[in-house]
């Protein structure tokens, strides 16, 4: 049985997703989210052990065998992820029952539990499918889903949001397919393996660069990158709070996957480095995002859109260790997806905490937090200073490989902008807590007396551990991405 | 009753066989052009000609919305549900081969079957997104 | 000559061209909610075309096999566009729906006066 996991763990949550919409209980629900999240969970786990003992994995999807049919492809770099965004969407959906039930009609819940199960199905599906064009279905599979969980949120604005978001992603999504198209033009192929073992023979350079830039393009407009951030704010703002937590911790991380895996293992480093201007707008679009959106981030009045501004200079991060591009930039990259994943999940988590009790996302009701809800209060501290990279939790471990890379590159100028947009975050995060420690809570903040649910409490608490845990004991997250970054990323080719 | 009589009576006559033509097309798709999507929508387009001419609350009557509703999700499941009953057969998913003691017959069980998936799924979402944009028009 | 036969024998990607860029130009360029819908129709269509028209083999018949023919075009990309067509449906339903509501929200589907409205 075990051989068929790279299908059945994709279709467990549609499977999910589809009894939650003929089933309309709430409570049974979710009840069947929490079930497909544990067995993804299980799956993945099972999964990656096998992909570490044997190696890569290869699923010929009907008994159609790669390249002709499409191909499920499992290495130690997407089994990672895959293992990372199952256990993100198991945490977080163990905690949205009341903080739904709280922010969101009780006639929509169902609809939001269905479209979660099927935004992982589509994540899980990007990140294990070998086939180009099945890649662009998924994705257009999550990017539906989550257009929908945006538009469900209470603010009359997320409808305007999710519109902003469908028009962006579509027209991410077809420049990808307009990518695709040109290579399946020139290659023949569609299995990204094949491609790749292709694409060396071509001669004409023009329309592979095109498709390359296309492909670049439509997957930055997926995962925000700088300029191209605009729909990111307004959908993390105004989606309810379980929904801004799984968007934060999965979505965008899968489509970064996507590019680490075009650049690398389908065009490959001779393509790529043919024209050195390629990374060099990489790396500037990178430091564009640290520096730009930090700014963005310490004027913002939203706490969520504080946070998501901070997303988007955290994906700079990201982006940076590929544009880098040596074992340890790569490294910094694959940690930092997980790191980052990490802190976000346990930010908007204890937001959606705050949010439960007051109402409100405006940055002023965290005035007085210390007081008020102390324990959530902390755990807010503790993971926002993760996200400046503190030694001693997560956020260090990251930026310690992507300083590494950049050294050993000899880029200094990239070292200080590291250290110097760190310190941008120290502003922003510092605003958050001076408000939260060093002021007086307003009159009437809080609209709901009863206490938080117990496993609101819990979960937020057990993830900022985590970002503390994983930022002293580095066995499950630098360690695994160095095994990734050897056998995956840097298997064939030298640097 | 509106003077709309001509309209009434040859829609009345049309529909039946726009829904034969509608199967006719399902089931000739597995060896020939055709197939669930376009059956599906040939099926839906006749549900919405009948809510066209006979009115939304008419049409919601006879052919009621959770019906189509409930069509969506059943669809996906005969769907993966042939996908899964090949990996519980030992072959991989969706592998026809597995659905019958012959390969080639396996492969017509196995697109008739999903064919039959698409077709449920097409006709719910059709006429589901059809009914939520009608129904909003009349408020 | 070179570059009129070039015109001619590639006249295909020149309509892709011209549509993709209208229809990304609507998006753009439009306040109207609406509009930019049908501009965002317009620019999955032409990718329909990018892929179906390469596929087109001259002289070649639809890909059934018989004997007596030889050259048969490329059904692949056809699947493919098929299922781009589907999600192209639900996007494009998804849109529409999202701007029915938000015409019953805030009473505009004008993106200017929305805007206005503080977001």
């Amino acid at each position: 049985m075990t051989e068929h996991l790279p299908a059945i763990q994709v279709m467990i949550p549609i499977v999910g997703s589809l009894l939650i919409m003929l089933i309309r209980n709430n409570t049974l629900n979710w009840l069947i989210g929490v079930l497909s999240c544990l067995s993804v969970v299980f799956c993945s786990i099972t999964l990656y052990s096998k992909v570490a003992i044997s190696g890569a994995i290869s699923y010929a999807m009907g008994g159609w065998e790669p390249p002709v049919g499409i191909e499920y492809r499992i290495d130690e770099l997407n089994a990672l992820f895959i293992v990372m965004i199952s256990l993100a969407s198991c945490i977080i959906i163990l905690y949205a029952k009341n903080s739904l039930n709280n922010e969101i009609r009780a006639n929509k819940i169902s609809v939001f539990y269905s479209m979660y199960l099927l935004c992982l199905a589509g994540l899980i599906g990007i990140l294990s499918t070998g086939d180009a064009f099945n890649a662009f279905v998924f994705l257009e599979i999550s990017s539906l889903a989550t257009y929908i969980m945006i538009s469900i949120g209470q603010d009359k604005r997320a409808l305007v949001a999710a519109y902003q978001y469908l028009i962006m992603g579509t027209i991410g999504a077809t420049l990808y397919v307009i990518g695709v198209g040109l290579i399946f033009v020139i290659t023949g192929s569609l299995n990204l393996v094949d491609i790749a073992s292709r694409i060396n023979d071509i001669e004409l350079m023009r329309p592979l660069y095109a498709s390359l830039a296309f492909i670049t393009v439509g997957i930055a407009l997926k995962i925000a990158l700088f300029p191209l951030h605009a729909w990111l704010p307004n959908a993390y703002a105004y989606s309810p709070s379980v929904g801004t937590a799984f968007l934060a911790s999965t979505a965008t991380k899968v489509a970064i996957y996507l590019l680490l895996k075009y650049l690398y293992l389908v065009f490959g480093y001779n393509i790529i480095y043919s024209n050195p201007l390629f990374m060099i707008v990489i790396i500037a679009l990178s430091l564009a995002a640290m520096f730009g959106a930090s700014i963005i981030a310490i004027f913002q009045s939203n706490i969520k859109k504080l946070f998501a501004y901070s997303s988007v200079a955290q994906i700079g991060y990201i982006t940076l260790g590929l544009g880098i591009a040596n074992y340890n930039g790569l490294i910094g990259s694959t940690v930092h997806i997980i790191n980052h994943s990490i802190i976000k999940a346990a930010i908007f988590l204890a937001i959606g905490c705050v949010v439960y009790k007051t109402k409100e996302t405006s940055i002023k009701k965290l005035a007085g937090l210390g007081r008020t809800m102390p324990l959530i209060a902390t755990c807010l501290t503790i993971s926002s200073i993760s996200l400046i990279g503190v030694p001693g939790t997560v956020g260090f471990i990251s930026k310690w490989y992507l300083v590494l890379g950049a050294i050993e590159q000899g880029w200094w100028l990239v070292v200080i902008s590291l250290a110097i947009s760190s310190l941008l975050a120290l502003i922003y995060v510092g605003r958050v807590i001076e408000l939260i420690w060093f002021h007086e809570p307003e009159k009437n903040i809080i609209v709901i007396k009863e206490k938080l649910p117990k496993e609101m409490v819990i979960i937020t608490i057990i993830l900022t551990l985590a970002t503390i845990y994983f930022g002293i004991d580095i066995r499950l997250t630098a360690d695994l991405a160095k095994v990734a970054v050897e056998n995956v990323l840097l298997a064939g080719d030298i640097l | 009753m509106r003077l709309d009589l001509l309209i009434r009576i040859s829609a009345k006559i049309f529909i039946p066989f726009i829904m034969v033509f509608a199967f006719y097309v399902q089931f000739h798709g597995d060896y020939g052009p055709g197939g669930g999507f376009q059956a599906g929508v040939i099926f839906a387009a006749s549900i919405i000609l009948y809510t066209i001419i006979f009115g939304s609350k008419k049409a919601q009557k006879d052919f009621p919305a959770i019906v189509f509703h409930s069509m969506i999700p059943i669809g996906v499941i005969i769907f993966s549900g042939t996908g899964l009953l090949s990996v519980f057969n030992g072959y991989n998913f969706l592998d026809y081969d597995a659905l019958s003691h012959y390969p080639k017959h396996g492969q017509h069980i196995g697109i008739i079957a999903i064919e039959i998936g698409v077709f449920v799924t097409v006709i719910g979402a059709m006429v589901s997104i059809f009914y939520a944009f009608v129904s909003r028009g009349s408020k | 000559m070179n570059i009129v036969s070039n015109l001619i024998s590639s006249y295909n990607y020149y309509i892709i061209i011209f549509l993709m860029i209208s229809g990304l130009f609507i998006v753009v360029a439009r306040g109207n909610m609406m509009k930019k819908l049908v501009g965002l129709a317009l620019f999955q269509t032409s990718v329909y075309i990018l892929y179906i028209s390469p596929g087109k083999i001259l002289n070649g018949t639809a890909p059934i096999l018989r004997d007596d023919f030889t050259i048969y075009s490329s059904p692949f990309p056809h699947v493919l566009i098929l299922t781009a067509i589907v999600v192209g449906i639900a996007t494009l339903s998804l849109g529409l729906a999202l701007v029915i509501r938000i015409n019953e929200e805030f009473g505009t589907i004008e993106e200017d006066k929305l805007f206005e409205e503080e977001l």
